[in-house]
């Protein structure tokens, strides 16, 4: 029986070894450990055995038991990883292949450029104040120390609906709007962005609707040197830490005295070039200390109250920062325009 | 205004003062400077000639061969193709080496076997502009009329040598239409001195008022009128200097008499005008306020009517000038004047500017009129012309100006201490810095302590307040000098409102939904103003707002929706081959709810969208957009922004798919639409399958509410059930929804339409509409008899109410 049961090992062995896959492992199992298996077999006929013999013989079959239950699993154990090799392999993908898109919209980049520059100045205090686009006359202008038939009401002509209403043609009228309700009582520190309208042909450097923005800080004691640092803030934070400005006089009705700022030529860096028409600078803004007479008008002692003004173009803004070449392109909404602009 | 730079040397030393840099200093101090242009030629090869002989050229029919005297010791030779050429004149030469503007250069040459050496010129070849080029000239060689010097340098005599200073004035500088305001601009930023014109004239000993007297009926419109006799005057060209004078201030010579005027008009910013006296045929003017509906003929040829607001000038019946606007054709001064009455005055700018307005004239006259000339300097300025007019016309000038009316000025005095001025600035200037600026401006002053007292110069009106000497004294001090601070006052918090925060949400979500944001324009066509009005719009507005005068029938009414003007976009991009196209805006319509009243705005969501919403090509992923991509973006919008439930409400509205529109509903109040443009429409605008929606923000916005209240999420498990229904195909889900839902409280928490089914194993007018249920108790497991006694009651009640037959 020995015998016998070293070929069974040997037997089982040899097939655990060849087998494919885990079926011909199962039969291997069943053919020689099952209910009626060899080994079954060979122990049915442990009765005709000597009792010395029995317990030798006894252990010897479960060893040989123990061997091939060991050689299956391990057996099983290199099919089963074969297989899941080669599941593994059968799931391969092309990582190289696009991607299911995310379709996400995005901002306009002129509310991108007006949200940045709100974000700045509420960051230092100031609020968003917002106005109609249909505007009366009264604020439009004469609030603004532009009474009718003042020569300077040339410099914006206006789209009117009737003789006392008018598309805005700048968004200081909120300016006005919004110190009146203040009661003559300072501070007042709002930033004021919206779409105005002016008497234009559009082409690529005109629209007959535009965007402006405007800031406005009064207080006691507001002095021209606070609106130069406050515009050195905007423009270092819009156009980058090595951009420096400069102010130069010019008019304004509502400001006195009133200055346009320019920032240093990023192309050239100041030496000159066609971009800045040689100069080195670039206009951005136009700003200017409250005229007296828009203080007084909307209820402020002037003598106690000084503050500053300021106003720009987010499509400037946006030409120059981006190099984008026509104003047209703020109002077509080409897809292939729009989508340029929705990174963060 | 062109300033030229040889003609401001005149009045202010420059030397060692580069134009660029005085370009850049000019306009930091206020004169903002556009453009430097020139020199156009400067080269000492270009030379006045003399053309001692001229011949045919022996091999060429259209040349002559001329022996011209350029100065040196031999003749030149100089092969000519201009016709005018001719023995005896004075001519430009260009000898070989010069460069000519065109970038041409000059070298002996052989032309059909002659020698040249050199070139007669035109002036069009000089650079000079057509327009400034006398007839007799333009299509031949310049000759000079004025006495010059043979080898003389050419480029000084024709001015090629100037820079021209392209100055942009701001509205306030009007002092500085004048070459003296520049002058004494310029003499202020370098602190030098300048020189002015001192003119003087002999008279004759007949008086002015021989012939003529002077008039004012108004002398509100009138405060001053001068005229001036010159008589025996003789109209010929201008000599060289007057002329370039004037070509480098853009005006072209005419004659004399009105290159005279000009010149005045250039230097000292004073209109003169010069009416021929015979012509003007009477011994009287007259100032007064035309008549309505009198007429003129302008020396442009036009025939104008005019209004009773309008000053004119008359001869005592007929107006022979619109005041500071332009004169009449009638009395113009011609080549056969002998006789000029010089007009000197002072018309009130108001009166200029709208006469001027109302003519569609903008003469330099009235440019300078409208913006308030020196009063103080009208006669000053008369003085000068007439002895200008004796010195190049031999005109005979009459005894003293005939006035009328006074120039007096009374100027502005600004009072104001040194700290005030540097309160105001930020700056700390000293009461001498201050004291030597204001000298520097040439104002009067008083100092009194700290206080100073500023008078202004009348040709400087735009100094009135203590602010516009802040301005004077800081732009001078330099702006480069003030420092950068930041105010000083208590730091408020700042931030956005409310709304401003909800407006920015609808952006985020609008642009995480996969739309993008557009922006059109809020004047559109009157046809589209009325088109795609949200239902409860249209009860609250009498008609869209249109503008008085629009520019283009493209943009003259205010929208009532963004729609019209969203699918044009849409249409571009379709157009240009970009088939999937998603765009949104936020933006204000505008409401007249009465007639001339200001209207109310109120805020839209408007979006358009077309082609696919989602793809995968590779994977043959495609989602075309339909109602439920476009209604499912709006749910989660409600859904973010408020806590009550919007409806949506089968709805037929104008332009839209009667099939395929819905009108949105929040406490039963209609808030907008939503649905696909009807084919027919998108037919018009040549799209496919176009959804949009245009939603009213302001009243989502008035019950926008979130709360993030936290309920513990529950251990217990929910229990699914399906039911299915067959019922009459018109019958809303939503009216199902709802019954169901409320059938099956308390434990029901959820119901959600999981399969629709018509067509093919249907009956007629069918349809099969299966839901899947949700039953949870946060307290405990539900038990199967609650759930089916739940279930049968939802059943019963939808067999009752709805014919509605279980399936399955
Ligand atoms: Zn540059």
């Amino acid at each position: 029986m020995k015998e016998r049961l070293k070929e069974i090992k040997q037997e089982a062995l040899d097939r655990i070894q060849s087998a494919a896959d885990e079926q011909s492992l199962q039969d291997v199992r069943v053919y020689f450990l099952g209910k009626k298996g060899q080994i079954t077999e060979v122990l049915k006929g442990m009765g005709k055995l000597s009792k010395e013999e029995r317990p030798v013989i006894g252990q010897l079959a479960n060893e040989v038991r123990d061997e091939i239950t060991e050689a299956l699993e391990s057996k099983k154990a290199k099919l089963e990883q074969v297989a899941l090799e080669q599941q593994l392999q059968e799931e391969s993908v092309d990582v190289t292949l696009p991607g299911r898109p995310v379709n996400m919209g995005g901002p306009h980049l002129l509310r991108k450029v007006i949200r940045d520059i709100e974000d700045l100045f509420t960051s230092m205090g100031y609020e968003v104040a917002e106005g109609p686009e249909v505007e009366t006359d009264f604020y439009n202008f004469e609030s603004l120390n532009l009474p009718k038939h003042h020569p300077a009401r040339d410099m914006q002509d206006s789209f009117f609906i009737t003789d006392e209403l008018l598309m805005r043609t700048q968004t200081s009228p909120v300016q006005a709007r919004t110190l009146r309700k203040h009661d003559g009582q300072g501070p007042v520190k709002i930033i004021c962005p919206g779409k105005v309208y002016r008497r234009d042909t559009d082409d690529a450097t005109h629209s007959h609707q535009f965007t402006q923005i405007e800031g406005l800080y009064v207080d006691e004691n507001i002095r021209m040197s606070d609106l130069k640092g406050t515009l050195n803030v905007f423009a270092k934070h819009i156009f980058g830490e090595d951009r420096s400005i400069r102010l130069r006089p010019s008019f304004f009705p509502f400001t006195e005295p009133s200055v346009e700022m320019d920032i240093s030529c990023k192309i050239c860096g100041g030496e000159g070039c066609s971009v800045c028409k040689g100069s080195g600078w670039i206009e951005i803004l136009g700003a200017g200390m409250v005229h007296p007479n828009v203080l007084e008008m909307a209820g402020f002692d002037s003598e106690k109250y000084t503050g500053f003004a300021f106003g720009m173009g987010p499509e400037r803004i946006a030409m120059l920062k981006y190099g984008v070449e026509d104003i047209r392109h703020f109002y077509t909404n080409d897809i292939r325009f729009l989508k340029q602009f929705h990174g963060v | 205004m062109l300033v030229s730079r040889k003609w401001l040397e005149q009045y202010v030393n420059l030397d060692g003062i580069d134009t660029q840099d005085l370009a850049e200093d000019i306009t930091k101090s206020g004169l903002e400077v556009e453009e430097v242009v020139g020199p156009q030629l400067d080269d000492e090869n270009l030379v006045v000639g003399y053309v001692e002989k001229c011949e045919q050229h022996p091999n060429a029919d259209k040349l002559s061969l001329c022996q011209v005297d350029v100065g040196e010791e031999e003749l030149s030779q100089i092969a000519c193709g201009a016709p005018n050429v001719a023995e005896g004149q004075y001519v430009v030469v260009a000898k070989p080496g010069t460069r000519l503007p065109g970038g041409l250069k000059i070298k002996k040459a052989k032309l059909r076997g002659e020698a040249s050496e050199g070139m007669i010129c035109s002036l069009q070849e000089l650079g000079i502009e057509d327009k400034f080029v006398k007839d007799e000239f333009k299509d031949g060689i310049y000759v000079f009329q004025d006495d010059v010097t043979v080898g003389e340098p050419a480029c000084p005599l024709l001015n090629l040598d100037d820079e021209i200073i392209e100055i942009e004035l701001t509205a306030n500088r009007s002092d500085c239409l004048s070459m003296i305001g520049v002058a004494y601009e310029v003499a202020a930023v370098y602190d030098k001195d300048i020189e002015l014109p001192e003119p003087t004239v002999l008279m004759d000993q007949e008086p002015s008022s021989d012939y003529i007297s002077v008039h004012i009926d108004n002398e509100t419109a009138n405060p001053y009128y001068g005229a001036w006799m010159v008589k025996d005057i003789t109209i010929k060209p201008s000599p060289l200097w007057l002329q370039n004078r004037l070509i480098s201030a853009g005006i072209r010579p005419i004659n004399n008499v009105v290159d005279v005027t000009n010149y005045i008009l250039l230097e000292y910013g004073q209109p003169l005008h010069a009416f021929d006296y015979e012509r003007f045929d009477s011994k009287e003017v007259v100032t007064r306020l035309a008549k309505e509906g009198e007429t003129i003929k302008t020396l442009d040829g036009e025939e104008r009517t005019l209004s009773s607001d309008q000053l004119v000038i008359t001869n005592g019946k007929e107006a022979h000038a619109i005041a500071g606007v332009m004169g009449g054709e009638e009395s113009e001064v011609q080549d056969d004047t002998k006789t000029v009455l010089l007009e000197a005055a002072y018309f009130k700018p108001q009166v200029v500017r709208k006469a001027s307005k109302d003519h569609g004239i903008r003469s330099e006259a009235s440019s300078r009129y409208e913006k308030g000339i020196d009063i103080t300097r009208v006669k000053e300025a008369a003085t000068r012309a007439v002895q200008l007019l004796s010195e190049l016309g031999n005109g005979k000038v009459l005894g003293e100006i005939v006035e009328e009316g006074s120039t007096d000025w009374d100027p502005a005095v600004v009072t104001f201490t040194k700290n005030e001025i540097n309160d105001r600035i930020g700056a700390d200037i000293s009461l001498d810095e201050m004291v030597q600026i204001i000298e520097r401006l040439r104002f009067d002053y008083e100092v009194d302590g700290d206080t100073v007292k500023v008078i202004a110069p009348a040709r400087r009106q735009d100094i009135a307040i203590k602010e516009d000497m802040v301005e004077e004294i800081a732009r001078l001090f330099g702006y480069d000098n003030i420092p950068y601070t930041l105010p000083q006052g208590v730091m408020d918090k700042g931030g956005l409102t409310t709304r401003q925060n909800l407006i920015r949400e609808v952006h985020r979500y609008m642009q995480k939904a996969g739309l993008n944001e557009s922006l059109t324009y809020s004047l559109t066509k009157e046809e589209w103003a009325t088109k795609f009005v949200s239902p409860e719009i249209q009860n609250l507005v009498v008609s869209p707002v249109a503008l008085k005068m629009p520019m283009t029938d493209l943009h003259s009414h205010l929208r009532l929706s963004a729609i019209p003007e969203l699918l044009s976009s849409v249409q571009y991009n379709v157009a240009r081959n970009q088939y999937n196209v998603a765009l949104y805006e936020v933006g204000s319509i505008y409401l007249q709810k009465q007639p001339e009243v200001q209207p109310e705005q109120n805020l839209r969501l408007s979006a358009a969208v077309t082609g696919l919403w989602e793809s995968h090509p590779w994977q043959g992923e495609k989602k075309p957009i339909d109602f439920f991509v476009i209604k499912g973006a709006l749910e989660g919008f409600f859904d973010h922004l408020l806590e009550d439930e919007v409806t949506f409400e089968k709805a037929e509205l104008d332009g839209l798919h009667p099939g395929r529109t819905a009108v949105m509903k929040l406490k039963d109040d209609v808030i907008g639409f939503v649905g696909q443009v009807h084919p027919a429409v998108q037919k018009d605008y040549d799209l496919q399958e176009t959804y949009i929606f245009d939603l009213n923000l302001d009243k989502v916005f008035d019950q926008a509410a979130y709360s993030e209240n936290y309920r513990p999420i529950t251990k217990y498990p929910a229990i699914a059930q399906d039911l299915a229904f067959v019922v009459d195909r018109d019958l809303p889900a939503k009216q199902l929804e709802d019954a169901i839902l409320q059938q099956g409280q308390p434990h029901l928490e959820s119901v959600q339409v999981f399969d629709v089914y018509q067509g093919e194993h249907m009956e007629e007018g069918k349809k099969s509409i299966a839901f899947s249920l949700l039953f949870q108790n946060d307290e405990r497991t539900l038990k199967d008899e609650e759930i089916e006694e739940a279930r049968k009651q939802i059943v019963t009640h939808l067999e009752s109410h709805y014919q509605a037959v279980l399936r399955g």
